[in-house]
């Protein structure tokens, strides 16, 4: 389990290194409720963005985004309401939901992959 | 390249179509996605292709949304059968294989995990198919070869597994091997023979007759009489298929997946038993999802024997009316209909009581074995020209000295009569006196003169034949002329029609 997690936070710094570098700022991470955990949450100009991070160490076994099935997109989703309906202060024009994908050995190093949009 | 295409063949019953597969690389979360009414064996090939991509040494683009679409979008695709051809349209758009190379081919075979090409059901009517949409070159899995081989005029290639094929494709590899037919040329009928049957010479002569003018033939007779042994020698008698209807036979073989490997041309006509339990989708085909031919279409241009034929359930007995018309079996499914051949000759054999035993021992009542009889439906009989009484054989012919005509000769005058036959039809659509209606029969040219239907003429007074009958009896006549050599029928042969029209008991004398 702790390598897991180890190379989950490793893929969730870079991540958001990467989310920085593409000027978004970030509003909060690892947002819990009961129902489960955003990832990332950052502003991407006037939107609110509710990232998913995925990290794999190789794509031996596919790539990290296709981890990212229908159920799981639909999760996220819920967990964006909750996150709403818990901070109603603020106004936000439009809302989005990217993956990012890290493959933390790829031929070239680390990888960092941008969907944006992605469901 | 962030599209490629490539074609497969899409079956409906024994009809092909040529399938475009359509392969497209675009932004969004990673997966392959389907369009293109791809039933749920389609969009398992799933899993299957990406495994045996992986394992065949080629790189999926696994980091890309892929989607496939199988055109036109109307047509069901069902099926492993497109496997093969989803995965090489994926890889060439994803750059792993030139895509022209691709696109230049039909491709049918199913993807083990491992790569491995596997042969799938109805490959010959596939090919068929494809060269018939103008075609070049078909690549099918090994184990498929020489049944796609029996095509002509098109390029079969085949393939042990998908590494094979990548190395062809990115000109690493040796070309794939052009199929092969196989060496056995004709499936061996059976050593059955006419002469192996002692006595019977009626029956006898009514499956020359049977054979000969393709009339539908009802054996009646007690237990061990040899009824199934006469059925079995039928097809023995019957001309081998001509070049199309050998394909068409060996074509719904090929998709009841009863081919096999070493698949062969089927050059003699069929002979299908099935028991008296089979169900009536069994019998003229069905099943969940596509439609699969049953025994009627399995002996398409062959026989189709009923055994113990009052035991069969009334429905599936009168599920064959409309084939026995028509040729063809139409068989509606929510996803459409589909058709399958069905021109059979249809022998039917029965008990003449339930008891099943001999004539002598059997204390049925009477009202016991007309109620037997009377299963066999009035419209499916009215069908059946021949009705031959089969009794035991006694003693003095069973120990005969075993010199009976043979098969083979009885085979060349079954020929001659067809020849002749053919002859005679060869202005209309039909080919074999069983065939021809009645009112043809009746009308000039072909009415007898007065004198050869004197015989006929005085069972009708009698009210023994009705005029229905009259028209069987007309049909029979004339293959019975065909078999003696007579330009036309006389009154001899008419006699004889007569006596196989209302031979096997009083129940048919109408």
């Amino acid at each position: 389990m702790r390598v897991k997690d180890a190379v989950g936070r490793f893929g969730e710094e870079l991540a958001v290194r990467h989310l920085e570098a593409q000027g978004m700022s970030i509003v909060c991470r690892n947002w819990r409720c009961s129902s489960g955990e955003i990832d990332v949450v950052a502003r991407d100009g006037g939107a609110l963005v509710f990232v998913e991070v995925k990290t794999r160490s190789t794509v031996l076994f596919g790539d990290p985004a296709e981890a990212v099935s229908p159920a799981k997109a639909s999760r996220l989703r819920t967990l964006a309401l909750r996150w709403l309906a818990a901070h109603p202060d603020g106004h936000y024009p439009s809302l989005r939901f990217d993956v990012v994908a890290v493959v933390r050995t790829g031929p070239s190093g680390p990888t960092v992959r941008h969907l944006k949009g992605a469901f | 390249m962030t599209l490629a295409r490539t074609f497969a063949v899409a079956l409906a019953g024994v009809t092909g179509s040529v399938v475009e597969v359509e392969a497209d690389l675009s932004a969004g979360l990673p997966g392959l996605y389907f369009t293109g009414l791809a039933d749920t064996a389609v969009m398992e090939s799933r899993d299957r292709i990406r495994a045996a991509a992986a394992n065949s040494g080629a790189q999926w683009p696994s980091s890309r949304r892929v989607t496939v679409a199988l055109l036109p979008a109307d047509v069901r695709k069902t099926g492993s059968r497109f496997d093969l051809a989803v995965a090489l349209a994926v890889l060439a758009c994803a750059g792993e294989i030139p895509a022209d190379p691709v696109a230049g081919a039909v491709w049918i075979a199913e993807l083990g995990l491992d790569g491995r090409l596997r042969p799938v059901r109805g490959v010959l009517p596939a090919v068929l198919a494809a060269r018939a949409a103008g075609v070049r070159r078909v690549v099918v899995a090994a184990g498929n070869g020489t049944e796609a081989a029996l095509v002509s005029e098109i390029d079969v290639r085949v393939a042990e597994g998908l590494r094979d094929i990548l190395d062809w494709l990115r000109g690493d590899g040796p070309p794939l091997t052009a199929a092969q037919r196989s060496g056995e040329t004709v499936v061996p009928a059976g050593t059955c023979d006419l002469a192996d049957v002692a006595g019977q010479a009626q029956a006898k002569r009514a499956v020359e007759i049977a054979a000969a003018g393709a009339h539908h033939l009802f054996l009646v007779g007690s237990p061990g009489a040899g009824k199934t042994m006469l059925a079995e020698r039928l097809p023995g008698l019957l001309p081998p298929l001509d070049d199309a209807a050998a394909l068409e036979v060996t074509a719904v073989h090929s998709v009841a997946g009863r081919l096999g490997e070493r698949a062969a041309l089927i050059q003699q006509a069929p002979l299908q038993a099935p028991h008296h339990t089979a169900s009536v989708a069994s019998l003229v085909g069905g099943g969940s999802g596509t439609a699969r031919p049953g025994a009627i279409s399995l002996a398409h241009h062959g026989i189709l024997f009923l055994d113990e034929a009052p035991e069969f359930p009334g429905r599936a007995l009168d599920a064959l009316r409309q084939p026995l018309e028509s040729g063809v079996v139409v068989l509606h499914r929510s996803g459409g209909a589909v058709s399958f051949p069905a021109r059979f000759l249809l022998v039917l054999a029965a008990n003449p009581c339930p008891c099943g035993a001999s004539a002598r021992e059997c204390i049925c009542p009477p009202q016991a074995r007309r109620r037997y009889l009377h299963r066999l439906s009035g419209p499916l009989l009215d069908r059946v020209d021949l009705r031959v009484q089969v009794d035991p054989v006694p003693h003095a012919e069973l120990f005969d000295d075993g010199r009976r005509e043979s098969s083979a000769i009885v085979a060349r005058r079954v020929a001659e009569a067809r020849a002749a036959a053919a002859a005679r039809w060869r202005d209309t659509p039909w080919r074999t006196n069983g065939s021809v209606p009645g009112a043809l029969l009746r009308s000039a040219p072909w009415a007898l003169p007065r004198r050869a239907l004197d015989p006929a003429e005085r069972f009708l007074q009698r009210g023994q034949i009705s005029a229905r009958g009259l028209d069987r009896v007309l049909r029979l006549a004339w293959t019975v002329a065909d078999l003696s050599g007579h330009e036309i029928p006389d009154e001899g042969d008419v006699a004889e029609a007569l006596y196989f029209r209302t031979g096997a008991g009083e129940r048919w004398a109408a």
